[in-house]
């Protein structure tokens, strides 16, 4: 065909193609990063300056981290939150999960029906109750009852049920009659197993609870427990037309989300597409 | 003997409780449970500040209201019509998909590029969108402006744009999502089908038609219901951009419930819009589970 030394052109051609558009679906991302290098006045001139005439990032991120509005109390608040979320919510699911698929019992096969069930419900249908609940026992406005709503997730629980399936029931009942206890069986022949599975999970937590929006809006009032998201609009409300602070707020909220992303990149993707999971 | 096997179903029993009981927990607390005071909440009279005792039994009287609610008309109206979307994205990440999977170089880095805006955070993302539609200087509409467009349209500030341009965003968003989904589904279709077609002298379309759409087909209906229930739950990026406005050109059913209920202060009526989205999308689910076997190819 027509090949020359194994480069196809065609193949070659449409590679060029798909770059032309992936660079649409980037250059909000470069215009962004852009922006929060630049002087303000420089933010809208035309022809678009892609490469900044004068430089200002010193300035810019040193305003945006430790000026009115501290970018690293909220970032903080952030890591703290989204940490705890994620150790406590892979806990909680592969608990459930080596329950749901390993342990045989009566009543396993409805209550897996009722938790899936759950999944369906939009969580802003349950906000209202959610609100009072938390008023009236005192989780409002704190990080720990922002925890405890992002610990409970149905779909951690789905996925990684789908991994501990695949594990032998041999392993398990071996593991029996040498004496293990189903704790000891999780512990030291489960979790080890679907340990990638676990990963995956892990990763995807963080994204989703370091980008939440709605719970943090809804949960918490204070300031001082904001976490990126509410800060972010709230930093970009007040800072009004410094549009190059805002930028540079926008790149420190979402430049920790890129790093683990590349690095966990392809185990994200795989996760993604294995569970079909929609955050 | 018997009675020994009793006593070990016993235990499987006891272990298995207490495996799935942290999530049990949570989960009837944090979500059950409130999803029956919010059917319950539907049918009274009650606004925050006043306190357990000015709640008002109401029976249907909040859903009545909703039927002549123009605002919540409108939002379901916009909600409706951001389904749109669904079919937009499903296409474009379709054809994507197709193209990465097979005819280009450096996949990874194409795969990383187009998840990017879904793995970001919505407010960073629509901090960003909101600057690039500004209407008189934006980067945008410079463009627009430099290629001979007098009059670009003002985007989000305009009544007549503002969902169209959410919607852009929206799509621009899930492509990512969907297009991981459909090269999953993609290396799963057995590549022997493919030999077997080309040996028949089958050209490229036909291959597309009679292989790779049908055999997409349990893929594309997947991404066609959870793109259904994730266009109700669409909050953030209204939130974030445009609060439902201007004059409620983007206001959507979930938006509108979070405005009853937490500006408003509205808990019944609040109640109620929140139960006819919970019908939305018990509806949605319970047609998936019967077209389920009618519409696709295993």
């Amino acid at each position: 065909m027509d090949t020359i030394s194994g480069i196809s052109w065609r193949k070659a051609v449409i590679t060029g193609f798909m770059f032309v558009i992936s660079i649409l679906f980037l250059l909000p991302f470069i215009w962004m990063l852009m922006t929060s290098f630049k002087m303000e006045t420089d933010v809208f001139t035309y022809p678009i300056q892609w490469i900044p005439q004068t430089w200002n990032t010193v300035a810019n991120y040193k305003e945006v981290w430790f000026g009115d509005y501290p970018f690293y109390l909220y970032y903080w608040n952030s890591i703290k939150v989204s940490i705890i979320t994620t150790m406590t919510s892979c806990l909680v699911s592969s608990l459930a999960a080596y329950g749901f698929s390993k342990v045989k019992f009566a009543a396993s096969q409805w209550l897996f029906m009722i938790v899936l069930i759950t999944y369906m419900i939009p969580s802003q249908a349950i906000l209202v109750p959610q609100f009072i609940l938390y008023r009236n026992i005192g989780l409002f406005d704190s990080h720990f009852g922002l925890i405890v709503i992002g610990s409970f997730s149905v779909l951690g629980t789905f996925m990684l049920r789908q991994f501990f399936m695949g594990i032998h029931q041999e392993f398990i009942e071996s593991a029996k009659i040498d004496g293990a206890g189903h704790f000891r069986i999780f512990y030291s022949i489960g979790l080890p197993l679907v340990k990638p599975a676990v990963a995956t999970y892990a990763i995807l937590r963080f994204i989703w609870t370091w980008n939440d929006y709605q719970n943090p809006l809804i949960f918490l009032r204070s300031d001082h427990l904001y976490t990126l998201p509410l800060a972010l609009q709230k930093f970009t409300s007040m800072s009004g037309e410094f549009y190059s602070l805002i930028m540079a707020g926008a790149v420190s909220a979402i430049l920790p989300l890129v790093i683990v992303f590349v690095i966990g990149q392809k185990s994200v993707i795989e996760g993604i597409a294995l569970g079909g999971v929609k955050g | 003997m018997a009675r020994k096997r009793h006593s070990l179903q016993r235990g499987e029993t006891l272990a298995g409780f207490l495996f799935v009981s942290p999530m049990l927990i949570g989960v009837s607390v944090l979500v059950l449970l409130p999803i029956i005071a919010t059917i319950i909440l539907g049918f009274a009279d009650w606004n925050f500040v006043q306190g357990w005792d000015g709640m008002k039994w109401v029976g249907i009287e909040n859903f009545k209201k909703l039927l002549n609610d123009p605002l919540f008309i409108k939002s379901v109206r916009n909600t409706l019509l951001f389904l749109l979307t669904v079919p937009i994205y499903m296409i474009i990440s379709m054809l994507l998909a197709i193209l990465i999977d097979k005819h280009v170089y450096f996949k990874s880095y194409f795969k990383v590029a187009y998840f990017m805006p879904y793995i970001s955070m919505v407010v960073a993302v629509g901090v960003v969108w909101q600057v690039l539609f500004q209407p008189s200087y934006g980067p945008i509409n410079e463009i627009l402006k430099s290629i001979g467009i007098a009059n670009p349209p003002k985007w989000i500030a305009d009544p007549n744009f503002a969902l169209i341009s959410i919607m852009m965003i929206s799509i621009w968003i899930s492509i990512g999502f969907n297009l991981i989904i459909y090269i999953a589904g993609l290396q799963s279709i057995p590549k022997d089908l493919y030999e077997a077609a080309e040996i028949d002298g089958a050209s490229g379309w036909t291959k597309f038609t009679r292989i790779t759409f049908p055999l997409l087909s349990p893929t594309s209906f997947f991404l066609m219901v959870t793109g259904i229930i994730s266009t109700f739950k669409v909050f953030d990026l209204i939130a974030v951009m445009t609060q439902g406005g201007p004059i409620g050109s983007t206001t959507m059913m979930v938006w509108y419930l979070y405005d009853t209920a937490f500006v408003n202060l509205k808990i019944g009526y609040a109640s109620s819009i929140a139960s006819v989205l919970f019908g939305f999308v018990m509806l949605i689910t319970l047609f998936q589970w019967l077209a389920q076997k009618k519409w696709v190819n295993y």
